[in-house]
């Protein structure tokens, strides 16, 4: 057995040793920790939690969270609209949604899925009160003590308290305003009331906690929603207050006795608008209501989620993608336009005087301090049809002043004008790495008989790939991306995904969609990446 | 590497959470949103420069981001830290902004301005007051302007002039979204204006609409800045186009292009404040006393003196008076002027709030075709 070999200090060499290279690790580490941590705080963390919106979906379950329980166990397939006990959920979540301005949230969101939805969430938030005080005057005409917050606080707050349900219904408030809900809330449902009416003390603690916790008031002498004298008349229908004694048992006895106005959910929803009597709304939400979703991924691919399944758009829905294809392919020939265009123009920057050079350097580089919008604009100016190579074209007699070229609004005007934009993306990298191939190099395969063209091709050419290599995917992946050049000179049929994906982010507010999109192209960038390592190997592209 | 591009996505929530490590806000500063150019002139003239005189602890910054509000707003929201006071934007964004509870409520006659003659502020905006949480300003509409000198010796006078590529030939441009094209396209192919919504709430109408559009899909030049139009006519590129009729104004007779204005079926629109919520409870009251001088009966009368927008109150009207440079009778090229205002539309927020994305995706895979 070979003996451990030891360092001075009697350590084994070998842990010593890795304990240095550690330590030298960690200080490399702390060096470059600054960056690191700058770049994950303002790059990665953002990217990844817009990349994350394309398969979040928790607001149909934060927002109507019994209702999604409760309609579980409908079958839309039968073309039924669901039972009252579905829509009696739906009325207490609505409710406390409308409080918390969150239905309406809801409702653009599904507006996504089914048209109308949006105005259909929109207008029942406004008329839900009206079923609440359908109940709420004779309740307080029977007894003017149910006016008094201090009358509900009193029956429902107490030891020994549920504690299960005061967390369930905080859990739910912070779900439902993404705020937190841990504060004091100086309230505690009492365990036999809680018994007794469910429905009301659910809904009594639930206004309790949002009371408390979103709006900072004091649920003791606060006077509860229109809801809860609804709530409550539902309870009362079914519960047994014989053996009731603890606070308002009498003011409990004397509504039971009194013969509320039975709280018809159903109806009260057709009421609000007819479309609650179809069963598009009630379908559109068991669809989605999952917390995580590919339903953006499917709209992004041109499909979408039915109840049936998967389904693709109706044909004249699909639109993303043909354009996701328009976008690789018009990336690919402004990335060959570049390779062309700028390839003449690295070489002659390469072997130019360095004087002469650096003139033309300046020219390459003069575009690159040009805004964008400025250098898109003047394109519209070249190339219109009142433009200025139209007019020249005409006035020298080669083009009919009737039958102008049409060279902007369409894809050539975006691969004009995008070619342009890109290029010092393109020579600059060609350029340096040009520099570095010796001139020594052609002459020797000159003065060994090799043609010009032999010397160029066979001799110069493949030590300036890597140059190439590199500016073609600068180029490309700066094209795939572009937006606001296709939106100017693109007109119809040179537009890009992207320029649908900053439709949904600022016009639409599908973020979702959006997250997709931007996902499925980043993905592209990443696959076409790969295949370049594979085909040209990612080591052969310099920067210079 | 330069993915950032791809993914703008990012740009609003960097943007916002940039703001707000580097949250350079000063108490007395009070950041109002606007559209930039002619218009965000006429707030600073006509509001903004009064109200800073009578409070002179408070300064004005200006950001011109109100074409992204919303998201910008929404990304601040996630964010916690919203940086702006004011937003002026457009209803139908008013509405979104409401829904998403990202624009505070306003109670009119409580927080708003009554008139000069007592009328409360409700009835004095009357229907003009389209969500909860807007505040309008100004009337604005979506209308044709046409090259006089390329139009022939019949100047159009009825919107149908748009499709009718044998009376007028020559390009057209139109804004490159399906809202008031497809009304228009609905209105000249037979629907009577009142039964416009409930055929574009239907799929063959929607259909129908863009067979209307289609007839002149090759003669149209899409536009989506309001300063294209009036730039393509002033070219000649086009030889009638929409736009915003205060673009056209600066362009006839600031500018004095040989420009004319078709005012047949122009769509009425609103633009307006919003406050957004989650300000802090100072920021907040500043917010609503500015709006409150701001969209006083006087201070919107103002306004109209720089730009031939239409004040939102009833009670400004009369009190419109010349322009401040030109000197010209500002009422007569208000897009509310009797004159002009004879055969109006009405931008419906409800129907586009719930037809937009769908109608939008038939649009756009039907201008890719």
């Amino acid at each position: 057995m070979a003996e451990t070999m030891l360092a001075a200090d009697g350590t084994p060499l070998k842990r010593s040793l890795a304990r240095a290279l550690r330590r030298q690790k960690l200080r490399a580490l702390m060096l470059i920790a600054p960056l690191l941590i700058f770049v994950l705080i303002t790059f990665i963390v953002p990217i990844a939690s817009m990349l994350f919106r394309s398969i979040e979906n928790e607001i149909v379950q934060n927002t109507l969270p019994y209702t999604v329980q409760e309609l579980a166990s409908w079958d839309a397939a039968t073309g039924e609209v669901p039972d009252e006990p579905v829509f009696e959920a739906m009325y207490f979540d609505m409710f406390i949604a409308a409080e918390a301005k969150r239905h309406t949230r809801l409702g653009t969101r599904l507006n996504y899925e089914q048209t109308g939805l949006s105005s259909l969430f929109r207008q029942s938030g406004r008329k839900l009160d009206d079923l609440g005080k359908d109940i709420q005057k004779p309740l307080e005409k029977l007894n003017g003590d149910w006016k008094d917050g201090e009358t509900w606080y009193a029956i429902f707050n107490g030891t020994p308290a549920d504690t299960a349900l005061l967390a369930t219904q905080r859990a739910r408030v912070a779900a439902l305003t993404d705020n937190p809900t841990e504060g004091d809330v100086n309230f505690a449902p009492r365990a036999d009331i809680v018994q007794l009416l469910p429905k009301t003390a659910r809904a009594y603690t639930a206004w309790a906690v949002f009371e408390a916790t979103q709006k900072d008031r004091d649920p003791a002498t606060r006077d509860p929603w229109e809801a809860l004298p609804v709530a409550l008349a539902t309870d009362l229908q079914t519960a047994d207050l014989s053996t009731y004694s603890g606070p308002g048992a009498d003011l409990l006895r004397a509504a039971q006795s009194a013969d509320l106005p039975t709280p018809d959910f159903t109806t009260a929803f057709v009421d609000m608008d007819e479309d609650w009597a179809t069963i598009i709304p009630w379908q559109t939400i068991q669809t989605h209501s999952s917390t995580y979703t590919g339903g953006y991924f499917l709209n992004a691919v041109d499909a979408q989620k039915t109840p049936e399944g998967i389904a693709w758009q109706p044909d004249d829905k699909q639109i993303l993608l043909k354009l996701f294809g328009r976008t690789i392919w018009m990336s690919l020939l402004i990335t060959f336009s570049c390779i062309a265009l700028g390839y003449p123009v690295a070489w002659l920057l390469a072997n130019l005087p360095m004087r002469k050079a650096n003139m033309l350097l300046i020219l390459v580089l003069l575009p690159f301090w040009t805004s964008l919008l400025v250098r898109t604009s003047a394109w519209k100016v070249m190339l219109q049809q009142q433009g200025v190579i139209n007019d020249v074209l005409v006035w020298i007699g080669l083009v009919d002043d009737a039958n102008r070229l049409i060279m902007i609004n369409n894809q050539f005007g975006t691969i004009v004008a995008m070619t342009h934009i890109l290029l010092p993306f393109m020579i600059l990298p060609m350029y340096s790495v040009m520099q570095t191939i010796q001139p020594s190099y052609l002459r020797a395969a000159k003065s060994l008989g090799a043609t010009n063209w032999t010397a160029f091709w066979r001799v110069y050419f493949p030590q300036s790939v890597p140059g190439i290599g590199a500016g073609s995917i600068l180029v490309f992946i700066l094209a795939i991306g572009y937006y606001i050049t296709p939106e100017i000179v693109g007109g119809t049929k040179g537009v890009f995904i992207s320029n649908r994906i900053a439709y949904h982010i600022s016009s639409s507010l599908n973020w979702g969609l959006a997250a997709a999109l931007g996902s499925i192209l980043l993905a592209a960038v990443l696959v076409l990446y790969w295949a370049y390592d594979k085909i040209v190997g990612i080591d052969n592209v310099k920067l210079g | 590497m330069k993915l950032t591009k791809t993914l703008l996505a990012t740009t609003a929530l960097t943007v916002a959470s940039g703001t707000a490590f580097a949250d350079g806000h000063m108490a007395s500063d009070m950041t109002l949103v606007s559209w930039g150019g002619a218009y965000q002139s006429s707030q600073q003239n006509a509001y903004v420069a009064p109200y800073i005189a009578n409070n002179p602890g408070v300064s004005a910054v200006w950001d011109e981001s109100s074409a992204e509000a919303v998201a910008k707003l929404r990304a601040m929201n996630e964010a916690g830290n919203v940086t702006w006071d004011v937003v002026d934007v457009v209803a139908a964004d008013a509405i979104r902004l409401c829904d998403e509870g990202l624009a505070l409520e306003i109670d009119a006659d409580e927080q708003l301005a009554a008139a000069p003659d007592g009328t409360s502020a409700s009835d004095d905006f009357g229907d003009l007051l389209v969500s909860d949480c807007f505040i309008p300003q100004i009337v604005y509409s979506t209308t044709f302007g046409y090259r006089t000198d390329l139009v022939g010796d019949t100047a159009p006078t009825s919107v149908c002039a748009v499709f009718d590529t044998d009376a007028y030939p020559g390009k057209r441009s139109l804004e490159k979204r399906p809202i008031n094209n497809m009304e228009w396209a609905l209105l000249c192919d037979g629907v009577a204006k009142e039964d416009v919504y409930d055929v574009l709430g239907t799929a063959e109408g929607q259909d129908q609409a863009l067979a209307k559009l289609d007839t002149i899909k090759d003669d149209v030049i899409w536009w989506s800045a309001g300063a294209d139009t009036p730039q393509l006519l002033a070219d000649g590129e086009v030889i009638m186009g929409s736009t915003y009729n205060g673009r056209l104004f600066a362009a006839i007779e600031e500018q004095k292009q040989p420009i004319g204005m078709l005012w047949d079926a122009q769509v009425f629109d609103l633009d307006g404040w919003i406050i957004p919520t989650g300000l802090s409870p100072e920021r907040q009251a500043r917010a609503l006393d500015f709006v409150k001088f701001a969209t006083d009966t006087q201070r919107l009368a103002d306004q109209a003196k720089y730009i031939s927008y239409g004040p939102a109150r009833l009670s400004s009207a009369p009190l419109v008076g010349k322009h401040e440079s030109l000197g010209i009778d500002m009422a007569p090229h208000m897009p509310t002027d009797p004159e002009n205002a004879k055969n109006t539309f009405l931008y419906n927020y409800e129907f586009w709030a719930d037809y937009r994305d769908d109608i939008d995706a038939k649009f756009q895979a039907w201008l890719a075709k």
